[in-house]
């Protein structure tokens, strides 16, 4: 019986414990680490993103901000479901502007770009200066005035 | 709950599995470690692998074999690493006692790795006994105080005249006939039961009531006087048997499950202050103390025992990788097989085997405590705590003793020393976790009912 052999023989007795210790950590690594907790509700999973999808995503603007007025600061993200702009106080932007309807604005995504729809408000809205009905389409750096407040688009 | 669902549901129905297949994989890697480990020492020492030591590896893989099938009957939840680890430790013990035997001259011993053998063939059994008679572990709990005077009886036994036995200057062992054995190995068990039992219906009154000063909560006197009768117990086996490993033992297993049932940092502040006052006192009183800390403090002083100094001197052989199974002479410390085992592995198997070793037990006392955390009644929960704990302190007791972190006290090393009192002690230890386990793990439709029980544990959540 060569050495080399009796030497492979006891390394593998170590070698062997250390795997056993690995496999019982594996049947346990759910104590280890704790329960996955998956929310309730984990609605259907996205598709990933294609190249030219983040390329145009990075191009569309994510937040609707406030430049002038009393609430100048304020921002507010732009969800796929659009935003509404008003004093009301179910409004994603609740806006303390005397000129402000109650509801006032929607501002909602199209195919290519953000189109806004005045909804019959009281003193109107202007986007870059043109008193806008339904359907104006919102380019980047848009000012939307309302009142004596002033909205934008931004990234 | 992902993509694959259509309708996302906030009730969803979780299968349990049982883990008795994941028992049986680990089981064979554990046998087939303990037969490469038992080839390994018989070509280093003897240089030929005699025919017996095959019967030795296929009597062993029966006897855990037919403990799995035991579980697969009788207990089809309880947690599968428990066995698996449980056997790799009993085997590597006998491999190590085996490799003693073989040891040529006057340091060989002869015979003592089949009595080993038969002892496991014992412990085993005994566990399966266990398992098959004690469908639901809440019975234990109506014989509470029969468990405390049966380990007191335990405790006591080797006192007496006839049967009780002095060996080594500690009176542990019992001898009717050629049969010898340690009860005190067993009353641990007893007293867990005891201590479990008793603290489950205290706990209120020891955790609420008392005064508070300097942010612990001390217990008033008459819920104090339990933990005094421990400590004074725990004290005067110290004194009558002179056994400082056990006194440590059952001392550090009141105060763990005190602090469990509790969850008062005040206990474990008293604990320690009444071990260490009772510590410093034997030291002041008694020689054989006074000895084992000077054996502490200098190892390699002259004039006194030098088996730690020995065992150190193999632990430093061994280095991190060690010198190989059946390549050290662990035989050089007394008592190589037995109560320093752990340096015989430690020189063999190095530091790298040792703190495999090392994880083994704790992944051991993990799965314990975890079957404390996923039991439901409050009893299950202390009794698998203080038995897990158990095996933890004594593994630290006595590795601590041999690697000189703490004075060196005789206590054997669970599943791997060579004694049968301690096997068999330890694998039901192990029984008893495993229907704890199984209780914790059995899912609701599968639950067995005793009304006789439910009705207690009814009447124990109304009170």
């Amino acid at each position: 019986m060569g050495e080399l052999t009796l030497n492979l023989l006891r390394l593998g007795v170590v070698v062997l414990l250390w795997a056993f210790v690995v496999a019982v950590v594996g049947a346990l690594r759910g104590d280890l680490y704790g329960t996955r907790v998956l929310t309730r509700n984990a609605g259907p999973t996205r598709k990933p993103e294609s190249r030219s999808d983040r390329k145009q995503r990075r191009n569309t603007p994510t937040h609707l901000v406030v430049t002038e007025g009393r609430l100048r600061g304020t921002s507010v993200p732009l969800h796929d479901a659009g935003v509404l702009v008003g004093r009301n106080p179910e409004c994603s932007l609740v806006l303390t502007d005397d000129y402000a309807s109650g509801r006032h604005l929607r501002i909602y995504p199209g195919a290519d770009a953000w189109y806004a729809d005045d909804l019959g408000s009281t003193n109107g809205t202007e986007v870059n200066g043109q008193r806008i009905a339904t359907g104006a389409r919102l380019d980047p750096g848009a000012q939307i005035r309302i009142g004596q407040t002033v909205l934008e688009l931004r990234r | 709950m992902t993509a694959t669902s259509p309708t996302p549901s906030t009730v969803t129905s979780l299968t349990v599995r049982s883990g008795r297949t994941i028992e049986l994989l680990l089981l064979v890697l554990a046998v087939g470690i303990v037969a490469l480990a038992y080839v390994a020492v018989n070509l280093t020492v003897v240089g030929e692998l005699p025919t017996h030591v095959w019967w030795h590896v296929a009597v062993f893989a029966a006897l855990a074999g037919g403990l799995h099938l035991v579980l697969r009957l009788r207990a089809r939840y309880a947690d599968p690493l428990l066995l698996p680890l449980a056997t790799l430790l009993n085997g590597l013990g006998l491999v190590m006692i085996h490799r003693i035997d073989l040891v040529p001259g006057q340091l060989g011993t002869s015979g003592v790795a089949s009595r080993q053998l038969i002892w496991t063939g014992l412990a085993m059994a005994m566990a399966a006994v266990v398992l098959v008679l004690l469908r639901d572990h809440r019975v234990l709990r109506r014989y509470t105080y029969i468990a405390m005077a049966l380990g007191f009886v335990l405790l006591l036994l080797p006192m007496l005249p006839v049967i009780g036995e002095t060996v080594n200057g500690s009176r542990l062992w019992i001898r009717i006939g050629p049969f010898s054995f340690q009860p005190g190995e067993l009353a641990k068990i007893a007293v867990a039961v005891f201590f479990a039992g008793y603290l489950v219906s205290t706990r209120d009154a020891l955790s609420l009531v008392g005064r508070r000063v300097l942010g612990l909560q001390f217990p008033r006197a008459r819920d104090l006087g339990p933990i005094l009768v421990a400590w004074s117990l725990s004290v005067l086996i110290l004194v009558l048997q002179r056994d400082l490993g056990s006194s440590l033992l059952f001392f550090g297993l009141f105060v763990a499950m005190l602090y469990v049932a509790t969850e008062r940092t005040s206990w474990i502040v008293i604990g320690l202050t009444l071990f260490a006052s009772g510590a410093v006192l034997a030291w002041r009183l008694f020689s054989h103390v006074q000895s084992r800390v000077t054996l502490w403090l200098d190892p390699f002083a002259p004039d006194q025992s030098d088996q730690v100094a020995k065992g150190l001197m193999g632990l430093a052989h061994g280095g991190i990788f060690g010198a190989g199974l059946g390549n050290g002479y662990p035989y050089i410390t007394y008592y190589a097989n037995s109560d320093y085992i752990v340096a015989s592995f430690g020189e063999e198997l190095g530091m790298v085997g040792l703190f495999a070793l090392l994880m083994l037990y704790a992944l051991l006392v993990e799965r314990g405590l975890r079957t404390a955390i996923g039991s439901r009644d409050g009893f299950g929960k202390l009794l698998a705590v203080g038995l897990s704990f158990t095996v933890a302190l004594q593994v630290f007791v006595i590795v601590g003793g041999i690697t000189r972190v703490i004075p060196l006290t005789g206590l054997t090393t669970p599943f791997l020393s060579a004694g049968g009192s301690s096997l068999l002690a330890n694998w039901i230890i192990v029984a008893l976790l495993l229907r704890i386990s199984d209780a914790a793990r059995r899912p609701i439709s599968e639950r067995r009912q005793d009304p006789s029980i439910d009705a207690a544990e009814r009447a124990e959540a109304l009170r």
